[in-house]
């Protein structure tokens, strides 16, 4: 059975309808990526699937029990609330202190437990959230433009680590984005959604076919041609990254 | 009996509302809505004229009142007005209609300034029983919900994905605040009780590292106000509520100027 099943949903704000008509399954282990432009419905497709929006039609069904892990698109905390990351991690439930330092470390900042969370840096924020997402073992992995805020290296890395994070926890990955060609070398699958679902299928296919062209234009072909190319470099990439976080 | 005694009635008063104000003071801060302690506090002087109309208890129609309006902004909030405007319109017209309903009871002589500044030296042990019931009521909700609460207040859509309805941690926090409002009138009276929310929760803040810590934190700084306050109002011959609030502020101040010190040293 899949993890979650969205049947023919369509969501509508007021008068404004912003999805119509779509289905997709999610399987387990998959990293499937929706993207599509701005206002396109992604992220309240998302909010569908984590239950913050109820679809005016169809509906959602998670199979029984399934562990969701989400990162937020972006997360303000005030400046008024003290929070440290430890802290942050044991939301809503208390964790023992081995689950947090061992998210911090699959999420790629292990040395980070006891800072405040107003002192992290963009990078460090992002894989905090995510070892949040993580600290739960979830068998579904959201992400809702993840990587906002930081440079294409770092979201390079940032999405290095959601496939290290698949391939150690076997976690079925949806992500958001609107970096076609990072995202895309990373992905199972991809749809690509503009109110409706346009196409989908591999990377390949999507980047290929012509409602993607006509949303995006044909030049994203050569950036995942060339971003497969840099992919073969992959080690160079860790390398650089480990002294990056070190710092 | 110690009970006897107006002053220490009128301190055990005062501390039972700081340690109520001072978890769901914090919430505020972090939520941004003080102004909604400001609106259901001025919402109740329309509870308070009800009450002496029907004559029934002013803890009890305060509460009514401020409930009613806890309720109503949580229902119309989100719905095209934005939240501050929605405020101002209820908070003052629900003043201005309670000042009018005052004015309509003849023969009852109103210390309306009783309700606006508090009368805590007042304090009888009746008021003691409700003031401390109500509070270990607020206290006692807000430990409960606090996980959920706090997970609500970080983002809405990462509670709901850990299964919390934040519109229904919203409701419980809106509810502590309405109890809180009705028995903190008696210590502060309703123009005074968003300070007593606001201020030992900022002032909580550069000496704390997690949230637990600025409520504790936050409830030893108003019980502390509440003793000195009450201490100079004896001494200095001023006004009760307003010297605790004046103590709270002044603590405030030290405790911003020294953590601004530090930063600079650090």
């Amino acid at each position: 059975m899949s993890l979650v099943d969205v049947d023919n949903i369509s969501i509508r704000y007021g008068a404004n309808t912003v999805l119509s008509n779509v289905s997709l399954r999610i399987e387990a282990g998959e990293i499937l990526t929706i993207v599509g432009p701005n206002g396109s419905g992604k992220t309240s497709l998302l909010r569908a699937i984590i239950g913050a929006v109820k679809p005016s039609k169809g509906r959602v069904t998670r199979s029984a029990g399934v562990r969701l892990g989400y990162v937020p698109q972006k997360l303000h905390i005030d400046p008024t609330l003290p929070m440290t990351v430890a802290r942050f991690l044991s939301l809503p439930q208390a964790v023992p202190v081995a689950d947090i330092e061992a998210a911090l470390k699959q999420a790629g900042v292990p040395d980070l437990a006891k800072a405040q969370m107003s002192r992290l840096s963009g990078g460090q924020f992002q894989r905090v959230l995510l070892a949040r997402a993580l600290i739960g073992k979830p068998q579904l992995l959201l992400l809702d433009e993840a990587t906002q805020g930081l440079d294409q290296p770092g979201s390079a890395a940032f999405y290095r680590q959601i496939e290290t994070v698949r391939r150690q926890t076997g976690c079925a990955v949806l992500m958001i984005s609107h970096e076609l060609h990072v995202v895309m070398s990373a992905s199972d699958r991809v749809i690509c959604l503009n109110g409706h679902v346009c196409c989908e299928g591999t990377p390949e296919v999507v980047a290929s076919a012509p409602e993607y062209r006509a949303l995006f234009g044909s030049g994203t072909m050569g950036a995942l041609a060339l971003y497969r190319h840099d992919h073969d470099h992959d080690h160079h990439a860790c390398e650089h990254n480990k002294t990056e976080a070190a710092e | 009996m110690m009970l006897d005694d107006f002053m220490m009635r009128a301190t055990l008063a005062g501390i039972g509302v700081a340690f109520a104000a001072a978890p769901l003071g914090c919430f505020v801060v972090w939520r941004r809505m003080a102004y909604f302690g400001d609106a259901t506090a001025h919402a109740a002087i329309l509870g308070v004229a009800l009450s002496l109309a029907l004559s029934i208890s002013v803890f009890a129609g305060a509460l009514v009142v401020a409930l009613m309006m806890a309720l109503t902004v949580n229902l119309l909030s989100g719905r095209g007005y934005a939240m501050d405007t929605l405020l101002g319109v209820l908070a003052h017209s629900a003043l201005a209609f309670g000042l009018v309903a005052v004015s309509f009871l003849s023969g009852v002589r109103i210390d309306l300034m009783a309700y606006l500044f508090g009368d805590i030296l007042a304090v009888s042990r009746v008021d003691l029983m409700v003031i401390w019931g109500g509070a270990a009521l607020v206290v006692a909700l807000i430990w409960w919900r606090w996980s959920a609460l706090l997970t609500a207040t970080l983002n809405e859509d990462l509670a709901y994905a850990c299964g919390i309805d934040p519109k229904r941690e919203q409701l419980v926090l809106t509810l502590a605040l309405a109890v809180t409002v009705a028995v903190a009138i008696k210590v502060v009276g309703v123009l005074l009780i968003a300070a007593l929310l606001i201020i030992p929760a900022a002032a909580a803040r550069s000496l704390s590292r997690t949230p637990e810590g600025m409520a504790m934190v936050a409830a030893c700084i108003g019980g502390a106000a509440t003793i000195i306050g009450l201490r100079l109002a004896y001494v200095l011959d001023t006004p009760a509520g307003p010297s605790i609030v004046c103590v709270a502020a002044l603590i405030f101040a030290a405790l911003s100027v020294l953590a601004k010190l530090r930063g600079a040293s650090a």
